[in-house]
């Protein structure tokens, strides 16, 4: 199995995280991967990440909700068994539109949300029984982990991430995907 | 400093004189006798307006046996018929009166309302000590100059319409129509000129004391070395909201709803609240943007924008929540006494009940959607122009349908009363700007909305 060198930089404040980030991104050096305990305002930025697209797939998601609530009511109010409710049995979609609204709303929130956590989970590489990608079961509590590869510049690395205040740097060999 | 430029007040006072001549020339054209009715009347029948023109009937029906059909004796036919024409010239006469009132009514409301708005929301920064907004206070302070003078042109337009006019806006001002209808009767504990003006008055006291003091405090705040004056704001405006949430939906119970004396919704206050908030934060939107492109607000920044984007987005749906709620749940229902509101605007305003949802809901909805637009100025411009002009058909489908009913255009009277008030408008909320500097000094959070990023 291919092995590559890899040095993980442990951090226990976010800010000093933060500016550790800066640094290094300003010495022009890849950063591969950060593990966080929780969700770091404008880190994403910092690292210098594309923006998310997770908002364009939600817009899309709504739209097919919304596409199989109308087809859905239409067929089960109109087509396959229409009903006298409420005095309106006027077997016509459209007049009876406004009773389908809530529908309509409720299930372009439901596939909207639900589709965009199945899609984040998988474009994060998270199903269920997956062994944790996780290098450090301490970057779950309180710290911070920042992985870069290193590619002959170890004792400079070193250095470097010493300066930016990290508390623990290892030099670590990592089994590639 | 902030001077209002000549350039600015010069088109202020043009839109005031050109609609007030506009709507001076839409009262002179409203004075029809029943005679240039009737031949109006008689050349609308000949020239085949066949489906407006039975539509018509078939309301005058319903109206006529409303107010008469428990007197009304049961004569010969043709005798009747006769009578049945006569009264409804009568009627289509007094909806022809009734335009030019309910025209500067609408675009009197529809500023104020903007102004009102501003205001709850200007509180709303300072109970929740918002740390985004300090720098847009000043904007705001500016806006809400408008309330006191705006409210109470209303509420001299509605009694006015009571008293010197023919009881043009508000048919519960009739005694003639009361002393006929068990319903108003009912309702005259509360419908009375006499409540109405002390309420209009109490109403205005309590929001224009509010906007007296928490303005003296910010001004005050500025040269203060603690935050006292900040805190006194603070819980002036926790106060206010209480009072302003009462007193916001007797107000709309009162300007808007008695118009339709018989008809009642109770979420009524809640709907024209999110108009009006919607839109507040679209002006204050607009005159920052302003501000800013003439370098006035140098602090302000694209986030700035972009949360009052988002307000502007999320009040709008928050609008059109509570427009279906109210109509669903009366659709659905078909009660006759509630539903007859929305078959009125169903049947002789298609167009700008529809037209509204088209503007308040799917286009602000698809424009604004998107995070990156809601910092594009000219988007939010844009967007904002479209929503304001919603919301005064808003307003306009309202009012209308129980004072003009199928007579409406948006024509002279109603685009003359829209100027007269624009004008207005902007004369004193850019008169309240030059009051004062535009970045309040010492706000507490004023560092922090300095450094407001997104």
């Amino acid at each position: 199995m291919k092995t590559s060198k890899v040095i993980h930089a442990i951090y226990n404040d976010d800010d000093v995280l933060m500016s550790a980030v800066k640094t290094v991104k300003a010495k022009k050096h890849h950063i591969e991967e950060i593990y966080t305990p929780f969700p770091v305002h404008g880190l994403d930025k910092a690292m210098g990440l594309a923006p998310t697209r997770i908002a364009i797939t939600s817009f899309m998601y709504g739209c097919v909700g919304l596409t199989v609530a109308i087809l859905m009511m239409n067929f089960i109010m109109i087509e396959d068994w229409p009903q006298n409710i409420g005095g309106k049995p006027s077997f016509s979609y459209l007049e009876n539109m406004p009773a389908f609204v809530p529908i309509m709303f409720e299930l372009t929130v439901f596939f909207a949300a639900h589709l965009m956590v199945i899609t984040f989970y998988l474009r994060s590489r998270m199903w269920p029984f997956k062994k944790a990608e996780n290098p450090d079961p301490r970057t779950t509590d309180d710290h911070f982990l920042m992985e870069i590869p290193v590619h002959g510049n170890e004792s400079e690395l070193t250095s470097l991430l010493k300066d930016t205040g990290a508390v623990e740097i290892k030099l670590v060999d990592k089994e590639e995907h | 400093m902030y001077t209002f430029s000549n350039r600015l007040k010069i088109g202020a006072i043009i839109l005031t004189v050109l609609g007030a001549l506009m709507v001076g020339y839409g009262f002179m054209d409203s004075h029809k006798s029943l005679d240039n009715v009737k031949t109006m009347l008689a050349e609308e029948a000949s020239h085949g307006h066949h489906g407006g023109g039975h539509a018509e009937e078939t309301t005058h029906e319903a109206m006529s046996k409303d107010s008469h059909g428990e007197t009304e004796g049961h004569g010969d036919a043709h005798a009747e018929d006769a009578h049945h024409g006569d009264k409804h010239a009568e009627h289509v006469m007094h909806q022809i009166h009734n335009r030019p009132w309910a025209a500067i009514y609408v675009a009197a409301f529809f500023f104020f309302m903007i102004a009102l708005g501003v205001l709850a929301f200007y509180a709303i920064q300072y109970a929740a000590q918002a740390g985004w907004s300090p720098l847009l206070l000043r904007v705001m302070e500016g806006i809400t100059a408008y309330v006191l003078p705006g409210a109470l042109i209303v509420l001299a337009i509605a009694i006015a319409s009571g008293t010197i006019g023919h009881y043009n806006i508000f048919v519960w001002m009739d005694p003639e129509v009361v002393a006929h209808d068990k319903l108003i009767q009912g309702k005259s504990g509360w419908l009375n000129i006499t409540g109405f003006a002390i309420r209009g008055l109490i109403f205005i006291a309590g929001w224009s004391l509010y906007r007296y003091f928490a303005r003296k405090f910010s001004i005050a705040q500025d040269e203060a070395d603690d935050n006292k004056n900040f805190k006194k704001t603070f819980r002036i405006s926790a106060g206010f909201l209480v009072f302003f949430i009462y007193t916001e939906s007797m107000m709309s119970w009162d300007w808007i709803m008695s118009v339709d004396p018989h008809w009642f919704s109770t979420l009524f206050g809640w709907y024209v609240f999110a108009g009006m908030m919607v839109c507040g934060v679209t002006v204050i939107a607009m005159i920052t943007m302003y501000l800013k492109s003439k370098d006035l607000l140098p602090m302000v920044n694209d986030s700035h924008i972009h949360d009052l984007a988002k307000f502007m987005f999320g009040f709008s749906i928050f609008w059109t929540y509570l427009w279906f709620s109210q109509f669903m749940l009366i659709w659905y229902s078909n009660i006759p006494e509630e539903v007859t509101y929305f078959v009125a605007r169903i049947n002789d305003y298609k167009l700008p009940f529809f037209g509204m949802l088209a503007m308040n809901f799917i286009f602000p909805l698809l424009v604004l959607m998107n995070s990156d637009y809601k910092r594009i100025n000219w988007f939010v411009v844009m967007a904002g122009i479209v929503i304001l002009l919603g919301h005064y058909v808003d307003v306009f489908n309202m009012i209308m349908p129980a004072t003009v009913g199928d007579r409406w255009f948006i024509g002279i009277p109603e685009i003359g009363s829209i100027l007269l008030f624009a004008g207005l408008f902007l004369f004193i909320v850019f008169t309240a700007l030059t009051k004062a500097p535009l970045t309040p000094k010492r706000n507490p959070f004023i560092k922090e909305s300095e450094h407001f990023h997104y």
